[in-house]
């Protein structure tokens, strides 16, 4: 699968999917998209009042590279829940659409149990270069 | 040279068995409307990726960007 023994960035972004309940991967960051296909995500996203992590992959082209050859999908933006890929822009919306992105994300289900405490969202993540922009 | 819908339609075709494709675009940015037996059972993920995969590297370099939906049939 990979052709490199030890690769630090895709274990940074492997350990950043897997340490995160949900991690966007986009163009630019929450506050400002720098794509179209980011920016309604996020806006889906934050629609739902769901905290989540955010990683910009602009600043360097091997974060792109790298999370493409972790998740096997080849566009940005890329949406993980409970480590594992949701998908991109088209898939979010049309799951927003139907109501299964919310129960993906155990919001608006009722008064069912929700961790709302849990805002491990904006610092939490080692990759979230937008902390630093 | 840029691509066109017709191409990515008749690629998209031909590389994945049974599909029938709807694409409209403007040579880098591009929808595709997919529906193929293949994709009974898939994830939407996966669904996606058979798509994907029949374009490879172009997606993100030539084909600037590649909106997908798909049906199974």
């Amino acid at each position: 699968m990979s052709d490199e023994t030890t690769n630090p960035l895709r274990d940074e972004i492997s350990k950043a999917i897997s340490e995160n309940d949900v991690l966007l991967f986009m163009k630019g960051t929450p506050d400002q998209p720098m794509c179209g296909f980011s920016a309604r995500t996020v806006a889906i996203l934050q629609s739902l009042g769901r905290p989540f992590a955010a990683v910009d992959v602009l600043p360097d082209p091997r974060i792109r590279q790298e999370l493409s050859a972790v998740s096997n999908w080849p566009t940005i933006p890329q949406l993980f829940v409970d480590g594992e890929l949701v998908g991109g822009c088209d898939i979010v919306t049309e799951m927003y659409q139907s109501g299964e992105l919310q129960d993906t994300l155990g919001v608006d289900a009722g008064p069912s149990e929700q961790p709302t405490t849990e805002a491990d969202a904006p610092e939490a993540p080692p990759l979230s270069i937008e902390n630093r922009l | 040279m840029s691509a066109t819908p017709e191409e990515l339609k008749q690629r998209i075709e031909a590389g994945i068995p049974g599909a029938r494709a709807d694409v409209s675009g403007d040579g880098h940015h591009f929808n595709a409307v997919v529906s193929a037996p293949a994709f009974e059972g898939l994830s939407r993920i996966s669904q996606h990726r058979l798509v994907y995969d029949v374009f490879g590297e172009e997606v993100g370099g030539r084909i600037h960007a590649l909106s997908i939906q798909t049906r199974p049939e």
